[in-house]
């Protein structure tokens, strides 16, 4: 397969699974949270996906449905194949994929280098009404990648992704 | 070697994992019974991964879930800690505590060893332990350091489980002592609290020897796997 070919039908899937989308978070897609890792070309091509958390019962519909996508579009000898290391961090959502995050009323995470030019763990910002006033309720919420927060101003309780 | 230590984390993870599942719907608070439940998520989702990689090393045609639902009690290599019974919700905190506080050391060091496989799986779950240990360290602050009631509870947690604590360091994990002592030591004077005072010992679950209660928690769990054994997910 010659490297024109090879980067066409990577961009091609990298596309297919940019319209595939996370089931417990529907506003981005499984490339954008980076499940995604690599489209490795070849023959046949793989695509390497990764789970966010060992237990979330999300991987199962997740690996189907990028199955799924694949076959639709005619790429069923494109093999999908699930890599644990190195391990998923929040740092792989993509930035446009934050944004949604924030539009979704979901308080996006904060990247490692963002944790590490402050001492402290930041507080979240609330999606409502843009304050960095804001208190954790709990560090476990609705899934397993968010804890539960609420705005200091405008009162309103909201998910923010747990930073791994 | 390898294929013991899979099964021995794929164990604790499985049968804690387990325990904490008990709780859905029981919680003192949504809140916590949206926690407990989320660490057991977790749990059992490692001990996939780890019986996962027991059965392929054993090569005998099982799989994880052959594991989990197909063997007795005395075939289980699970920490005595890990099975017993919830109690009050101190005694499951004191327990998440002391427990997460080991899981998270061993499987830090693992993260770096030379059996890729094992690597693999614990530097993914480390970090989710990592924030199990924070949040069951910050609890026993707030009840050791709350009421007169919660005080005397989460000494009462403590004292339960901490003949348990030695089992911890066989088979391998004795390094681990010193890191893990002056962690819950840290943990317990931020509480208000003494360290238990030293007992003797209970060990065996590593080898099979297990308290009652593990009978009785796997007749729950493998109870439809076994009635049904064509059932699938
Ligand atoms: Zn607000």
């Amino acid at each position: 397969m010659s490297a024109t070919i090879a980067e066409r039908l990577a961009a091609r899937i990298y596309e297919i699974l940019g319209a595939v989308p996370d089931p417990e978070i529907p506003v981005i897609s499984v490339v954008e949270l980076g499940i995604v890792r690599a489209v490795r070309a070849g023959v046949p091509a793989v695509v390497v996906i990764t789970p966010t958390y060992s237990g979330c019962p999300a991987t199962v519909a997740i690996n189907k449905a990028v199955r799924a996508a694949l076959d639709d579009a005619g790429l069923r000898d494109v093999v999908v194949k699930t890599e644990l290391s190195p391990a998923w961090t929040t740092d792989w959502i993509s930035d446009s994929g934050r944004a949604k995050l924030l539009a979704y009323g979901i308080a996006p995470p904060e990247t490692t280098a963002e944790r590490r030019a402050r001492r402290d763990a930041a507080p979240a910002i609330c999606p409502q009404c843009g304050t960095g006033r804001t208190a954790e309720i709990s560090q476990f919420g609705s899934t397993p990648c968010k804890a539960l927060w609420r705005c200091l101003e405008c009162a309103e309780p909201f998910d923010r992704f747990k930073c791994i | 070697m390898a294929h013991d230590l899979a099964v021995r984390l794929g164990d604790d993870a499985l049968i804690l994992g387990h325990r904490l599942s008990e709780w859905c719907g029981h919680a003192p608070t949504l809140e916590l019974d949206l926690a407990l439940t989320n660490i057991g998520l977790d749990l059992i989702g490692q001990a996939q991964l780890f019986l996962g990689l027991a059965a392929a090393a054993e090569g005998e045609g099982r799989d994880a879930d052959a594991l989990a639902y197909r063997r007795t009690e005395d075939a289980f290599q699970n920490c005595l800690l890990a099975e017993q019974p919830n109690g009050d919700f101190a005694r499951t905190i004191a327990r998440q505590f002391l427990f997460s506080a080991w899981q998270e050391l061993l499987l830090r060091r693992l993260a770096d060893a030379a059996d890729q496989e094992i690597a693999a799986i614990a530097g993914k779950a480390v970090k989710e332990v990592t924030y199990h240990a924070s949040f069951a360290a910050g609890w026993v602050v707030r009840l050791g350091d709350g009421t007169a009631e919660s005080h005397q509870r989460m000494i009462a947690g403590l004292d339960w489980c901490w003949r348990f604590t030695g089992e911890l360091f066989e088979d391998g994990c004795a390094a681990l002592r010193t890191e893990w002592d002056a962690r819950v030591d840290k943990v317990l004077a931020q509480a208000g609290l003494d360290a238990p005072e030293p007992v003797r010992g209970i060990t065996g679950g590593r080898r099979g020897r297990h308290s009652e209660h593990l009978g009785h928690l796997l007749a729950q769990m493998q109870y439809l796997p076994r009635a049904y054994p064509d059932a699938v997910w």
